[in-house]
């Protein structure tokens, strides 16, 4: 079992982030929750690649690689932090904008659309 | 070879316009036009290059698939390509005098090609990740445009959308991350060799269900869909009707297709929930719509009840149900796109949406009466339009198939269809006029021009099932019918 607590913890994350999404009321604290979410699959991510012991998968000459962290998770996961970080900008920007608006944080008070 | 072209010329288009477009103010409008044209014309070359090679792929950056990236153009991708480019191209027109509602012209413009740069990235790559940055940056594009008003209702709507995109979409990376775990590879047609050497395990399920819900929330499928009525209506009219008529296919049904039937495979279990998904979407669908009084909100709903149909369809799997709900794909693309526009060519006019307070349009607004009534009756399944010969091929797959209750329903469902719009009809375009909008004028010739097209493709759709033109249709039901042979095709080409 010990193997396996990192990916536990993870997925504990990822838990804490969708009961912050959905649970809280104030509009910046869904955004953090979204925010952890995201963090949570990233981290998930890094750890489908890794390896105990690993090392860096960087090739030199005279010299055999046995045991190395698979790089691709890397690389994908710092695209995926970037389209977070883009989603994180804009949804913060229409927060403010729906503050100057309806002058609240409150969800439960921004409910102009009925139906 | 053009498939890069798909995403290089709306990508392009849309940094020239972010970037000359303040300065120079028609070259919005000239840019995205002639992008979406030849988006259009090279979509339509494709049907022909497929049907002579079957299979292209390109290989991005010379790399060899499964290392690389490839985008592979098959059937159902020329398919998709032609639905999604024409209807944009038709909106694109439409933009241009609507548009002018709004300041900013030229942002509009970056944001709509940069979506569709998303969409037809989503359609042509072969690779997972690859689709999923697509997915994000058509998603993104399509946050930004629903708060394009950046009126209260359109940003509580876009915020309630983006959050629940963005969960949907950390489902999809999950799934992702999950997938290459099991399988060490991201290429799709790899993904599905690997996984045919592996016994079947509880994985591929689960992340099945990952994809199922990822996908499910951008298709709106009911569970799903509580985002989609508040943001659909809340978008500048073309957006509605991009976003209604192509994006939710592209990025829902198209992506579900792909990786259910030629990626994951396709179990009886995965057919049967697709078609409970269908059953309930259409049903709770139709029901919201008939009590709604805005116009652009029953619209919404109606896109529900409709994609209920295609899911439907496809969850019976056989080759006609799979064949009507394609066709059903295309027909749903064209005239819940002229219905979004002619909503848009009433709120031009008379400024408001409100069913109650219109009224007698028809001797105002002649084209957009007139054409409304095309994609009316095209939706509700009058005979001799496009939307009936589709609904008629789900309703007779599923009378073979034995899913008697579910054609009962579908039957029902587009009765139900008919009364609101009848209703819209009615409310909107007879009886007196109200005395607010005595002295309105048809709208500018761009929004007439995209409507009347839009409503001469309603009719003539229905000819697609004619032997003549039916090989369109049916290159993208045998990709789908094919399942697992998508990977022998493609790593077949690469030797």
């Amino acid at each position: 079992m010990s193997g396996y607590s990192e990916y536990v913890l993870c997925l504990l994350l990822f838990c804490i982030g969708l009961y912050c999404v959905l649970r809280k009321r104030n509009i910046i604290k869904i955004i953090i929750g979204l925010g952890i979410i995201e963090y949570a699959v990233n981290l998930f991510f890094i750890l489908v690649g890794y390896r105990i012991g690993g090392r860096a998968p960087i090739l030199v000459k005279e010299q055999t690689i046995t045991t190395m962290v698979d790089p691709l998770p890397q690389a994908l996961v710092l695209t995926s932090i970037v389209i977070g970080l883009a989603i994180t900008a804009l949804i913060v920007t229409i927060a403010i904008r729906i503050y100057e608006k309806y002058g609240t944080f409150d969800i439960t008070k921004i409910r102009r659309l009925r139906g | 070879m053009m498939l890069p072209f798909f995403v290089i010329i709306p990508l392009g288009a849309a940094f020239l316009i972010s970037l000359f477009g303040k300065k120079i103010k028609s070259l919005g409008d000239i840019l995205a036009n002639l992008g979406t044209l030849s988006l259009l014309i090279i979509s339509l070359y494709s049907i022909k290059l497929v049907s002579v090679n079957k299979i292209l792929i390109y290989k991005v950056g010379g790399w060899i698939p499964p290392i690389g990236i490839c985008m592979v153009m098959d059937g159902l991708t020329s398919f998709m390509l032609v639905t999604v480019n024409l209807v944009s191209f038709l909106i694109t027109i439409f933009s241009i005098s609507y548009m002018e509602r709004y300041t900013d012209k030229y942002r509009f413009y970056t944001l709509f090609m940069l979506m569709l740069a998303g969409m037809n990235g989503v359609i042509v790559t072969g690779d997972m990740f690859n689709l999923f940055v697509f997915l994000e940056i058509a998603s993104i594009a399509s946050y930004a445009l629903v708060a394009f008003g950046t009126e209260a209702e359109e940003l509580e709507a876009s915020f309630k959308y983006a959050i629940m995109g963005s969960v949907a979409s950390s489902f999809i990376l999950l799934g992702i991350a999950l997938l290459y775990g099991y399988t060490s590879t991201l290429n799709l047609a790899d993904i599905a060799l690997v996984l045919s050497n592996k016994p079947q395990g509880l994985m591929v399920s689960f992340i099945g269900v990952l994809f199922l819900g990822g996908f499910g929330l951008k298709a709106a499928l009911v569970p799903f869909h509580a985002w989609l009525p508040d943001a659909h209506p809340s978008a500048p009219a073309p957006i509605s009707a991009m976003l209604s008529g192509v994006f939710i296919k592209t990025l829902g049904v198209y992506a579900i297709c792909r990786i259910f039937f030629n990626i994951l495979g396709v179990s009886s279990k995965i057919f049967f929930i697709l078609v409970i998904l269908g059953v309930i979407s259409q049903v709770i669908g139709a029901l919201l719509a008939i009590a709604q009084n805005d116009i652009k909100r029953m619209f919404a709903y109606s896109s529900i009840s409709q994609m209920g149909y295609i899911i439907f369809a496809l969850g019976i799997g056989t080759p006609l149900a799979i064949l009507g709900g394609l066709f059903h794909l295309f027909n749903h693309a064209v005239f819940k796109s002229l219905l979004f526009l002619n909503s848009g060519a009433i709120e031009y006019s008379t400024d408001t949406r409100d069913l109650k307070r219109l009224g007698g349009l028809n001797s105002r607004l002649p084209i957009t009466g007139f054409t409304s009534l095309f994609g009316s009756m095209s939706i509700s399944g009058i005979p001799p339009l496009g939307g009936f010969f589709s609904k008629l091929i789900i309703i007779i797959a599923a009378v073979q198939a034995g899913y008697f209750v579910s054609a009962t329903v579908a039957v029902l469902v587009s009765i139900i269809t008919l009364a609101y719009y009848l209703k819209f009809q009615n409310f909107a375009f007879f009886g007196k006029i109200n005395k607010a909008w005595q002295d309105i004028k048809e709208v500018p010739w761009s929004m007439g021009l995209s409507m009347v097209i839009l409503a001469i493709i309603c009719v003539v759709s229905g000819l697609l099932i004619l032997p003549v033109f039916k090989s369109f249709l049916l290159s993208a039901v045998n990709v789908l019918l094919s399942g697992n042979a998508y990977k022998d095709l493609i790593f077949g080409v690469l030797k």
